[in-house]
């Protein structure tokens, strides 16, 4: 055992050692032990530096409140963990931890010397310093502040751990595995209700199960006796399901709530292996008891931040539940009767304590107890300094004034070297706070306490503000009854006695014989903000919580506040002269502690992140050399690269065989959509802008589809395979938005239409053949069928046969080409690609990728949906005026073509243009101007589409110019970052504008 | 997260629903008639209440029905759900 592991506990077992790292440094600790325990039996108390003023600072608590004790875990590998609180880290053989903050090392640090010039860091520093000259930004301040923020190290690999999430639904679910949750939980599984039990530490009990003093008896035993009997009876019941190691990280509303599994953090190294890190559960519960516990307030005085300054409650923890000493020479600083029990049990340790009181006296059983074994009481005293740089030493005392608004008589020194402080209880509201609770302020005890109001969860032990050991058990026993409609509780004939506090009082920031301006009095311990830049921001005219607390940073750290969000409002409420329950409360948001990012995504990572949505010929385009891109889920083939082209030699070699001979397209990605049903023509007519009764059967036709407001939503041919049924396609990136639109006219605007829609996109598989030379390549693949003009024209379709496999033929173009589309059924997709490969060897056929699509269609000034139009183009901005019916009384966004806006001459309109320099090529999405000199520059458009033509051997583009209609032979300048392109503007049909390439 | 009860499947989590806004905004009968002022109430005005809301919802990843939904929007209490064409409820 070591000099401060003076304690045997049956939660540590002493016989099973476990070495760790700290620094660099090996020690040794116990199975059982946190990592903040274990460096505590080994004396350690500093642990890290603070993130403003790099001062020495020592562990504080024992749990998740833990504002200092952050540290580094994994250091110098690449899976390294940052803002871990040692407090929470089970030991485990192999781990190795290190401080953070602290450069070149903890024992030196030379951020320290912020300390030494503190007087100059006050709140709103960095927003007032770093504001001007501006000049000064990228170069001075902005590295300088990269340097000193943030906290730790990021890891610079993927992580390797699985994680993993799971749903659960259950009647009852209590949050927190104290005594009321304990009581909760019985209660619940007695009576046949699937019940979970969550808790955040590796065993149930909460701070009941170190309680031993002989204060607290229940049922005629001691508290944590009687207690550690209730849980292995819990362990017995069947409908109840104990998660440890689990805590809650969001209560969201209908019961929805988030919990992160902790599965294999603590196990030693050789054992985590291929085991899955943390599950993050998704639990669906009828009924939420909140158990969740309160937190100890720390005292706000001078130099309260010092190594050996600790939670008292948190000492007593150390010294019942891990049996190591804090200090050997203990002094307790209070202003509650809870503390006592911390001094009680460090007295029959054999440990020296004597206590600081700032209440002129108590009553309680507690407090003559600790009077009766002779410990010292300052009463009606406060501590003004502390001593001790990277480990108390001493204090200073004075006596309270009558109000307790000043210190009176003189200065006394005590020698210690540890000094546990205790300034109340916090109960956690958090958890019904994020479920929309609200919250009422107790005056008497200074808390706030939940409105119960919800009918699906309630708040149960000291969360609820239940402080006394009797009135937890009593009340948690009635309340679960009453909200689980139980007659009989288990424990309705308990008996309880305890001592109970009648004395109260607080002082938010306790008075100082030194003037504030010279007091460093720490809030935020882990932000390092006090209570003068709390006071200097109120001076400077902020009033709500929510404006102090970001200009001070305070409760903005990892910890969120936890242990100085009330007294930042204390002392707002105090300096304002307002009552605290008028100022509301910051807003305690999710989660309640840090999730990983791997919790957060589990196994939603590499090839499970996103559905990928593949063609059947894709193996076809891999083994062929296709570079793909991602046109929504879907990976298309880009270009077919030979002999390392780069993306525009391809482009160019491929435009140009689809041109000359032929190319071959796949086209399966495009949305189809089967529409059937007696209605069909007539809502046909009513979704796209132009006319659908009189199309033949056998015939295709362009359609546009508008949206209400007028602006081009899609495009795409659709094909009138009988009198009452319809093939539409759709962009390949539009297909779901257009399936879901047209559901939705019909089910809420057009219920008396007879039309059915079924997606067919998957169903199909296209390949698109284009060319001078496609119509030969079609009559080898279909020997038997007529091909002429008169028997198969231009926008017609046809059925066949090839191979025993049925196709439908669609005679259509993208590119201006004579081209034909065969339609098979998805799973001979691959088969129907190689024979069209196949037929086409003869005539060069070369497939082509998106890329070469764009340009083809671009050479023929055919729009894209999305990459032309941007949601504010009507089709006659697009000048396709000649799709518009003029008949049909009314379409979706019609009306909208004839609104003031949408008629303005001024509107941006789709041009062609063409560089001055045929080889100068245009970039996508360049703002074009008509005038430099006049300044500002007005944009009057920008680029849409852009290439080089190989066919017409110079440069084309598309763009969007305002009042561009009228504005054919203009010169426009296309201003570059170095340089002014000189461009003019254009039909934007550059190709064969009479159509005969299309029956070539 | 709420949870929804589809008047066609039965309670289903939110994460199966789209929202589609405001409910009863009818599409005019005779859009060429109205004013470029009335036909931009229709297509623009929506209401965007804190407090009780009637919505649009689909169910998206279920039915693939739309229905419509009476929604507190300060405390996401759902207070009805009926079909499309049926009589909204007095709440
Ligand atoms: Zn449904």
């Amino acid at each position: 055992m070591t000099k401060y592991r003076i304690n045997k506990t049956r939660f540590v077992d002493q016989t099973k050692t476990v070495s760790f790292t700290f620094d660099g440094k090996k020690y040794h600790g116990f199975e059982g032990d946190t990592l903040a325990s274990a460096l505590l039996s080994n004396g350690i108390h500093l642990v890290g530096r603070s993130f403003k003023y790099h001062r020495p600072r020592g562990i504080m608590s024992c749990g998740s409140e833990e504002p200092n004790a952050i540290c580094q875990i994994n250091d110098n590998t690449d899976l390294t963990e940052p803002n871990v609180r040692a407090t929470e880290i089970e030991l485990y053989e192999g781990l190795k931890a290190s401080s953070q903050n602290c450069w070149p090392s903890l024992n030196f640090d030379i951020g320290g010397i912020n300390n030494l010039i503190s007087p100059f860091i006050p709140a709103g520093f960095y927003y007032k310093t770093f504001m001007w000259p501006k000049s000064f930004w990228k170069k001075i301040y902005e590295p300088l502040i990269r340097l000193s923020a943030g906290l730790g190290k990021s890891p610079t690999q993927p992580d390797p751990d699985i994680y993993d999430h799971k749903h659960e639904h259950c009647d009852v679910l209590v949050i927190g595995g104290g005594i009321s949750g304990i009581v909760s939980a019985k209660i619940a599984a007695k009576n046949n209700l699937k019940t979970i039990l969550i808790e955040d530490k590796n065993i149930l009990g909460g701070s009941t199960i170190y309680q031993n003093n002989k204060n607290f008896i229940i049922d005629n035993q001691k508290s944590n006796e009687w207690l550690m009997n209730e849980i292995s009876e819990l362990e017995k019941l069947d409908n109840l399901i104990i998660k440890t190691r689990t805590s809650l990280a969001a209560f969201h509303s209908y019961n929805y709530l988030l919990a992160k599994e902790n599965i294999s953090d603590h196990l030693p190294l050789d054992k985590k292996n291929g085991s899955i890190r943390q599950r993050l559960w998704k639990i669906r519960a009828d009924k939420v008891i909140v158990a969740a516990g309160a937190i100890e307030r720390p005292l706000i005085f001078n130099n309260n931040d010092r190594p050996g300054i600790i939670l008292a409650n948190s000492v007593k923890k150390y010294l019942d539940f891990y049996g190591v000493s804090t200090g050997l020479n203990n002094i307790i600083f209070t202003n509650n009767d809870s503390a006592y029990e911390t001094a009680v049990s460090l007295f029959e340790k054999g440990i020296s304590v004597k206590i600081v009181d700032i209440r002129k006296k108590s009553s309680s059983n507690i407090v003559k107890n600790a009077e009766d074994l002779g410990i010292k009481i300052y009463w009606n005293s406060t501590v003004v300094n502390t001593f001790g740089y990277k480990k108390i030493k001493s204090i200073e005392i004075m006596n309270l004034s009558e109000d307790g608004s000043n210190v009176t008589g003189n200065k006394h020194k005590i020698q210690c070297d540890c000094l546990s402080i205790s300034g109340g209880w916090t109960p956690m509201v958090h958890m019904h706070t994020q479920s929309g609770g609200k919250l009422d302020f107790r005056e008497i005890d200074q808390v706030f306490v939940p409105t119960e109001k919800s009918e699906n969860h309630i708040n149960v032990g000291s969360c609820n503000g239940d402080f006394e050991l009797e009135e937890i058990v009593k009340n948690t026993n009635n309340k679960v009854k009453k909200f689980l409609n139980i007659n009989e509780g288990s424990f309705d004939k308990i008996s309880v006695v305890c001592s109970k506090e009648s004395e109260k009082k607080n002082i938010w920031l306790l008075p100082n014989t030194i003037s504030e301006s010279k007091t460093k009095s720490f809030i935020d311990f882990q932000n390092d903000s006090t209570a003068k830049d709390i006071k200097l921001a109120l001076r400077e005219g902020f009033k709500s919580i929510e404006h102090v607390k970001r200009y001070t940073t305070t409760g903005m750290a990892t910890d969120q506040g936890k242990l100085s969000n009330m007294h930042a409002l204390g002392i707002i409420a105090d300096t304002a002269g307002v009552k605290m329950g008028t100022l509301g409360t910051t807003t305690f948001r999710p989660p309640f502690t840090p999730l990983t990012f791997g919790a957060i995504v589990g196994r939603s990572v590499g090839k499970f992140f996103d559905i990928v949505r593949k063609t059947s010929i894709h193996e076809w385009h891999v083994q062929n050399n296709a570079k793909f891109e991602n046109v929504g889920q879907w990976k298309r083939p880009w270009y077919y690269p030979i002999n390392n082209e780069n993306l525009h030699e391809a482009v160019q070699r491929e435009s140009k065989a689809a041109r000359d001979s032929a190319g071959i397209l796949d086209a399966s990605t495009l949305g189809k959509i089967d529409i059937q049903g007696s209605d069909a023509s007539e809502f046909l007519n009513r979704v796209y802008t132009n006319a659908w009764s009189k199309l033949g059967i056998g015939k295709c036709r362009y359609g546009l589809m508008l949206n209400e407001d007028g602006m081009v939503y899609d495009d795409g041919v659709t094909t009138r395979l009988g009198e009452n049924h319809y093939l539409m396609t759709t962009t390949t990136g539009g297909a779901a938005n257009v399936l879901s639109k047209l559901e939705d006219y019909l089910q809420t605007e057009w219920p008396e239409l007879d039309v059915y829609l079924t997606s067919v996109t998957d169903h199909y598989s296209t390949a698109s053949i284009c060319g001078p030379n496609s119509k030969k390549i079609l009559k080898k693949l279909f020997p038997n069928k007529d091909f002429s003009d008169e028997a198969f024209p231009h926008m017609s379709y046809q059925d066949a046969i090839i191979d025993k496999i049925e196709c439908r033929i669609m005679r259509i173009s993208f590119t201006g080409e004579l081209s034909y589309e065969i339609n098979v059924e998805s799973k001979y997709g691959k088969s129907l690609w190689e024979n069209c490969i196949a037929a086409g060897e003869e005539y060069k056929i070369t497939p082509y990728g998106t890329e070469t699509m764009h340009l083809l269609r671009a050479e023929k000034g055919f729009i894209i949906v999305g990459q032309d139009t941007d949601g504010t183009m009507t089709p006659i901005d697009l000048q396709m005026d000649w799709i518009v019916s003029k008949k049909k009384y009314d379409f979706i966004g019609k009306r909208s073509l004839y609104r003031s806006d949408t008629m303005r001459e001024d509107r941006k309109q789709l041009v062609g243009l063409l560089t001055d320099d045929p080889n100068e090529i245009l970039e996508e999405g360049a703002q074009i101007v008509s005038e430099l000199d006049k300044k500002p520059v007005e944009m009057i458009g920008h680029v849409t589409s852009s290439y080089f033509s190989p066919n017409l051997n110079k440069s084309i583009a598309l763009a969007v110019v305002k009042g561009g209609k009228k504005m054919n032979g203009q010169k426009l300048i296309v201003p570059m970052e170095n340089k002014n392109i000189n461009v003019t503007v254009s039909d934007f049909i550059f190709l064969d504008k009479e159509n005969k390439r299309i029956n070539a | 997260m709420f949870v929804i009860n589809c008047p066609y499947c039965g309670e289903r989590d939110q994460s199966e629903f789209s929202c589609g806004g405001e409910a009863h905004i009818v599409r005019p009968k005779q859009p060429t008639e109205l004013s470029d002022d009335e036909w931009a109430e229709y297509l623009f005005m929506r209401k965007n209440i804190k407090g009780v809301q009637f919505e649009r919802w689909n169910h998206a990843h279920g039915c693939r029905k739309w229905f419509n939904m009476v929604r507190d929007t300060s405390n996401d209490k759902i207070h009805a759900v009926y079909k499309m064409g049926e009589k909204p409820p007095v709440i």
